[in-house]
């Protein structure tokens, strides 16, 4: 048994994990020049900064009493609880991560990638992760300008609210929300893009599971983001007609759990896309 | 073992696209030099390509070049390189962009990959142009670019599917260069083209394949010999083709006689070829005939092609 696990140890040992880390930095830095900064991530860029419009207009032309901070930050709550988890980081990743595998065997383009000296489970690692990097970076700055133009419009009260009072930690609960929305929608729809041609209808499935999940028994509301990211809201906003919907209420449960959930769930989801992708096959004309 | 460390080798693989067949039963052992892939549209010669370089998968049997699979892709893609038919590519680069890219994820230096990028672009002779977009590229400079990936890294097998596709004339004559002195160097070259006359000239064997099957292989004239029993054709210049016709098809050999267009000729079809001269040499001894000239017409890649499959050489 010791001798397996010590085989075991020397074969993963004797990996070329350096060539494997250059490589994955290469398909990142290449993934991210060609993607999020490309005229096409036009409306990436714009659904994750139509609120941030929105507040900055309210910003210029409202005023802002000290009275009403605590409506405005119910007001913040509800855009990161109602917008960025259930529509903008959705379907912002939906954009992204569909178009690392499936948008470029849509434009012919992936078997490039596949001729090159490189592990498929590397290649797609690194395409998730230049995906991840561009979906936390725009929907992060996205929710922190959001944060900063709310509390500068009370000025000195905003002031106090961020750096003397609850602000700098809730900021702290919407990016770990963001980032952790990023990672785990990201994971399951690059996953989808591989198994469906086309995997809009597939994520409008994913849609509506996230909505009903609360109604879900106990063991199926963990296989939900939304679910988890509920429980890291530094505010919850109950959610009334049509919110309803786009809110999620799920078994209480502690944040390092819910933290955990998340990574685990896209953790699983990642190994088995690997799996597929050592299986993928270039059929274009399929396409 | 060592045998197969110098071969590709397909050992029974079949390939189905759910109930579509893409190749069948198909065993090659290809040495090095240069292959040609001769087949109808369709009939699966890309499907080998694809298959020979991971980019689809066998349904059965297994398949290594020079001993070693794309599941070691670090390995398996240093030694091989392949230009695909599909005409697209990345959007918003230009020539150097491509093909730096494609270097650096061999783990080389940026040196390095600019060094070797800047040679391929030389030996495809594609100048200035690649420090242009690829999206204003002509189909040629496209093959070209293509081309210039796929050798960047010089390659110890070279996999090319229609790499003559929209090149002109003179870009033709200089790519059969390359590739001639490619294999020279002792690499592998394996070529789908329906250009059959220019490839013909450089190929050292070939492989017919239709319908997804093998129908022959080896060198042009081992493929003929291959099909001795079947009709071999023939064309004779002379001054009385129509009363040479009769009388060759008189023999019990000659199945088929078809003047030529100008006049001046017969194309005569024969099951024994040995008999057959026989019989020219003796009427050309005893009769009033003047021949010009007698020269198989059969025996390159497109006659053999049409003899086994039935259908023009044009094939991609």
């Amino acid at each position: 048994m010791n001798q397996r696990f010590s085989a075991l140890a020397n074969s993963i040992l004797r990996q070329p994990w350096s060539l494997w880390w250059l490589q994955a930095r290469r398909a990142v830095r290449i993934e991210v020049r060609r993607n999020l900064l490309s005229l096409r991530a036009w409306w990436v860029y714009f659904l994750a900064f139509v609120p941030t419009g929105i507040i900055l207009i309210h910003l210029l032309f409202e005023t802002h009493p000290a009275f009403a901070l605590s409506e405005d930050t119910s007001v913040l709550a509800g855009v990161v609880q109602f917008y960025y988890v259930r529509l903008g980081i959705f379907f912002g990743c939906l954009g992204i991560f569909s178009r690392l595998i499936r948008g470029e065997m849509v434009e012919r383009s992936l078997h490039f990638y596949l001729l090159a000296p490189m592990r498929r489970e590397i290649l797609l690692l690194a395409k998730y992760a230049a995906g991840a990097f561009s979906a936390v970076a725009l929907f992060s700055t996205a929710v922190a300008a959001n944060f900063m133009l709310i509390y500068l419009a009370f000025g000195p009260a905003g002031r106090d609210y961020v750096f003397q009072g609850p602000g700098l930690g809730q900021l702290e609960g919407y990016l770990t929300v963001t980032v952790l929305g990023c990672l785990g929608y990201g994971a399951v729809f690059l996953l989808l893009s591989m198994v469906f041609r086309n995997p809009t209808p597939a994520a409008l499935l994913v849609w509506g599971w996230e909505a009903i999940n609360p109604i879900m028994p106990s063991i199926l509301q963990k296989i939900s983001v939304a679910s988890y990211l509920r429980h890291l809201m530094p505010i919850t906003v109950p959610g009334a007609g049509i919110f309803a919907l786009l809110t999620v209420q799920t078994e209480p449960v502690p944040t390092w759990v819910a933290i955990f959930g998340v990574l685990l769930l896209t953790a699983i989801v990642l190994a088995y896309s690997c799996v597929r992708m050592r299986r993928f096959e270039i059929r274009y004309t399929t396409e | 073992m060592s045998a197969m460390r110098d071969r590709i080798v397909f050992d029974n693989v079949s390939k189905f696209y759910g109930e579509v067949l893409g190749v069948n039963r198909v065993s090659l052992s290809i040495a090095p030099g240069i292959t040609t892939l001769v087949g109808p549209n369709g009939s699966g010669k890309s499907t080998l390509m694809n298959l020979m370089t991971g980019l689809v998968q066998p349904s059965r049997g297994s398949i290594s070049v020079l001993g070693l699979t794309p599941a070691d892709a670090d390995r398996f893609f240093r030694t091989v390189g392949y230009c695909t038919q599909f005409d697209s590519f990345p959007r918003g680069l230009t020539g150097w962009q491509f093909l730096i890219d494609s270097l650096l994820l061999y783990g080389m230096s940026e040196i390095d990959a600019f060094r070797l990028a800047e040679d391929a672009v030389k030996r495809v002779q594609l100048g200035d142009a690649a420090a242009r977009k690829i999206a204003g590229y002509s189909k040629g400079m496209r093959q070209k670019i293509r081309l210039a990936q796929a050798i960047a890294h010089h390659p110890r097998v070279l996999i090319l599917d229609e790499p003559l596709n929209g090149l002109d004339p003179i870009a033709r004559a200089e790519s059969l260069a390359l590739f001639e002195e490619l294999s020279r160097q002792g690499m592998h070259l394996v070529i789908s083209s329906h250009i059959l006359d220019e490839v013909d000239r450089i190929s050292d064997r070939v492989v017919l394949i239709t319908g997804g099957y093998i129908v022959a292989e080896g060198s042009i004239h081992d493929v003929r010999r291959e099909v001795r029993d079947k009709p071999m054709q023939v064309l004779i210049r002379c001054d009385r083709p129509e009363w040479l016709a009769s009388r060759m098809f008189s023999a019990n050999h000659c199945v088929e006689a078809r003047l030529h267009t100008d006049g001046k000729g017969v194309f005569l079809r024969t099951g024994n070829i040995d008999e057959f001269y026989r019989l020219l040499n003796s009427i050309a001894a005893g009769e009033s005939i003047n021949i010009d000239a007698v020269t198989p017409v059969d025996d390159d890649a497109q006659a053999i092609y049409q003899y086994l499959i039935g259908s023009e050489g044009s094939a991609s």
